[in-house]
């Protein structure tokens, strides 16, 4: 039966394999008709949302594939703010509001609080958690 | 409303998850859902009393669990096996009101809430 799902992503796409595995499970979960409600990218899960993320050009680009897998899909992606602006992640509203330099927030995604991942916990059949 | 059960297994300070997990209850509180909190593994570290958090440059996380009843949330479940791996005990905690869960009860516990969000 198909489910609603909210997946939170907590690891960062280098150093942890979580953000790779929690890209695979969307994957799953679209390919069996289930529905994702909410992607949300909590704690170091931010770095997802980079557009400056550069690998090298052998190795996977975990930022570029959750933006296309976003878009195609066109599921709605959170970043949580306070975690975001705490690693360096913005866009271009906050950086005119903070004053800095540049913004580095993938279009794929939008910044918002807490809220979202709990109105997005209470409306899913299931949470599931990758990366804590 | 929703009953939610936020899992927090990780100790205070040496990564984000513990504040992480409190901020997303703190959350949870202000939305009106039905909290609740379970401590357990490297988590029950949380609640140990005299914390000198400012000496690895980080708030008190404990002054923030202590606030969650003004919150209105109630709801904090301690696995009392896990303080007892640790040599802890109920009056190494900074809180009171806290429920002491064995294996079985913390079993239950999940089996209580319809979602989980795991830190």
């Amino acid at each position: 039966m198909p489910m609603k799902y909210t997946v939170v992503v907590m690891g960062a796409p280098e150093g942890s394999q979580s953000s790779r595995t929690a890209l695979a499970f969307c994957h799953a979960l679209v390919d069996q008709n289930h529905t994702l409600e909410r992607i949300f990218f909590y704690a170091d899960g931010v770095h997802n949302a980079s557009m400056l993320v550069t690998p090298p050009q052998d190795e996977q680009n975990l930022p570029a594939d959750w933006s296309n897998f976003i878009q195609q899909y066109d599921v709605d992606a959170v970043v949580c703010i306070a975690a975001a602006l705490r690693r360096g992640i913005m866009d271009t509203d906050e950086q005119s509001r903070y004053q800095k330099s540049a913004a580095n927030l993938s279009a794929a995604f939008s910044l918002s609080g807490l809220g979202q991942l709990i109105a997005a916990t209470a409306s899913s059949d299931r949470t599931i958690t990758f990366g804590a | 409303m929703s009953r939610i059960l936020c899992v927090s297994r990780h100790a205070p300070y040496q990564t984000s998850h513990a504040n992480d997990a409190l901020d997303a209850v703190l959350a949870a509180g202000a939305f009106d859902q039905d909290i609740g909190l379970l401590l357990i593994d490297e988590g029950v570290w949380q609640l140990v009393t005299q914390q000198d958090a400012p000496y690895v440059g980080k708030k008190d996380l404990s002054k923030k669990l202590c606030a969650l009843a003004l919150y209105g949330i109630e709801n904090i479940f301690v696995h009392e096996p896990s303080l007892q791996g640790r040599l802890l005990t109920r009056d190494s905690l900074c809180l009171d009101n806290v429920q002491l869960l064995t294996n079985k009860e913390t079993r239950q516990l999940f089996d209580q809430y319809e979602q989980i969000l795991s830190f």
